[in-house]
């Protein structure tokens, strides 16, 4: 039996519409053999909670540049755990200042990726950390 | 468990199950045989055409006819995965935005896998999950198709071949492949110029002879109409969903409903017995004596066909003439 695949939602909530960042993950998790689904522009919590459940997503990468990350990130988190899909590995990237990284820490990202992220390195931690789940689920 | 919370309404249960037939897990061929008397209810439609004409555009417009006169919506739509990596990007939600807040429509994208013909191999049990889940119409969008990725006509019961103005002059028209499969065409992007030529043109093939479906052994009773929409300005696709309903009442006539699902699942018992012929032989087998015969064909000392042959005997426990034929006789 092969390896589960791994598939991400690429995420983009918030009204900013820059997401030259968000296509960039998606390309380079595309090219480590991920599936990436990507969801588009001014995405709800509601909107991207629900397409990861239909998904089965192991994992949600969120990007955000409007500064809006402390109002909307709690949100998903607790619309996750409302579906009981707390399990899925959270990521965000974008302009998120340092002194904010404990908080969403505390909401249950695993990680912060900024401006500059090699994307080897996201690629690295998505593999160990999805592995890690599926060998404690089931 | 998983199947009991499916029945019961539990999206993750579906999503779930979804990927674990993707995987090939041991345990989805166990809930599908629970879930398959469940299943046989939806109408599926297939939804294809060339990349670019609109087809996720043209699903999230139906999706949402079908959800204004009380159907519930499932969406499978696959998108191609690399050859080279193994990975996909999967965009087609980005089309169906306005749908994911709606709790009776379930959307699920789904990479190809390196199966060829347009779906995935797991697609046709995923339409059965959704099936089962209870929705009434379930749209099967395929990888954007060329000319030959005719398949989604085995699993769908409905196919629509989507078509854009200015993809290429008549003769396109006259060709073999996705445009036999249709039973209702869509010239979608209705606005641009050059529609109107796209619909004649389709009307000349149709014109000099309805599309024979072999399988339904019988041509001309069912011709596919050709309408035109614009799919983001859900220009037109009330008149479609129409179509789709009397295309089913069509089949429901007639034998024609009976036929096609005994095709399909003539089709779908060959593939699977296939796989599990070719697992069983190449387990019997083993890698080294594929391997050793590999050598010799790559020696030129033994064909593939006659390779084919011999393996497959042998696997079967017929005992074989002398363990390797000499490549003398090979050669003949």
């Amino acid at each position: 039996m092969p390896e589960p695949k791994i598939r991400v939602i690429i995420a983009k909530p918030g009204l900013d519409g820059h997401d030259r960042g968000a296509k960039i993950v998606a390309r380079a998790l595309r090219d480590a053999g991920m599936e990436v689904i990507y969801t588009g522009l001014r995405q709800s919590p509601d909107m991207i909670v629900e397409a990861a459940v239909q998904e089965d997503a192991d994992a949600i990468g969120l990007s955000i540049l409007s500064n809006a990350h402390m109002t909307i990130f709690p949100k998903i988190a607790e619309r996750l755990k409302a579906e009981g899909r707390d399990d899925i590995l959270l990521f965000a990237g974008g302009i998120i200042p340092d002194d904010d990284v404990p908080a969403l820490k505390a909401l249950g990202f695993r990680a912060v990726f900024g401006p500059g992220t090699n994307t080897q390195d996201i690629i690295k931690f998505l593999r160990e950390e999805v592995k890690a789940r599926q060998q404690v689920g089931e | 468990m998983l199947v009991q919370r499916l029945l019961q309404g539990d999206r993750r249960a579906v999503a779930r199950l979804i990927s674990l037939v993707e995987d090939g897990d041991s345990r989805a061929y166990r809930y599908l045989t629970e879930l398959y008397p469940h299943t046989g209810r939806a109408h599926i439609i297939g939804v294809t055409g060339a990349p670019g004409t609109g087809k996720s555009s043209l699903v999230s417009a139906l999706a949402k006819v079908e959800r204004r006169r009380g159907r519930t919506v499932g969406i499978i739509s696959v998108d191609p995965t690399s050859p080279f990596t193994g990975g996909a990007l999967l965009g087609d939600r980005i089309r169906m935005q306005d749908l994911t807040a709606d709790r009776g429509v379930f959307i699920r994208s789904m990479a190809s896998r390196g199966r060829v013909g347009g779906l995935a191999a797991a697609t046709t049990d995923a339409v059965r999950v959704l099936d089962a889940f209870g929705k009434d119409k379930i749209f099967v969008e395929t990888v954007g198709a060329g000319q030959a990725e005719v398949d989604i006509a085995k699993t769908a019961h409905t196919t629509i071949v989507v078509e854009a103005p200015g993809l290429g002059d008549e003769i396109q028209a006259f060709k073999a492949g996705v445009l036999e499969i249709a039973d209702v065409f869509v010239v979608n992007k209705a606005d641009r110029d050059g529609a109107d030529k796209t619909v004649n043109a389709l009307r000349a093939m149709l014109d000099l002879g309805t599309p024979i479906r072999a399988r339904d052994g019988q041509a001309g009773d069912w011709r596919p109409p050709i309408l035109k929409t614009i799919a983001i300005e859900e220009k037109g696709v009330e008149p479609l969903a129409d179509e789709l309903e009397r295309h089913l009442a069509y089949l429901k006539s007639g034998d024609h409903l009976a036929a096609r699902e005994r095709e399909r699942v003539a089709d779908e018992l060959e593939t699977l017995l296939a796989r599990e012929l070719l697992a069983d032989c190449l387990h019997r087998l083993g890698s080294d004596r594929i391997a050793q015969i590999v050598e010799q064909i790559a020696n030129r000392a033994l064909d593939p066909h006659s390779a084919a042959q011999l393996l497959a005997r042998s696997a079967d426990g017929i005992p074989v003439e002398g363990s390797a034929p000499t490549p003398a006789e090979a050669r003949h």
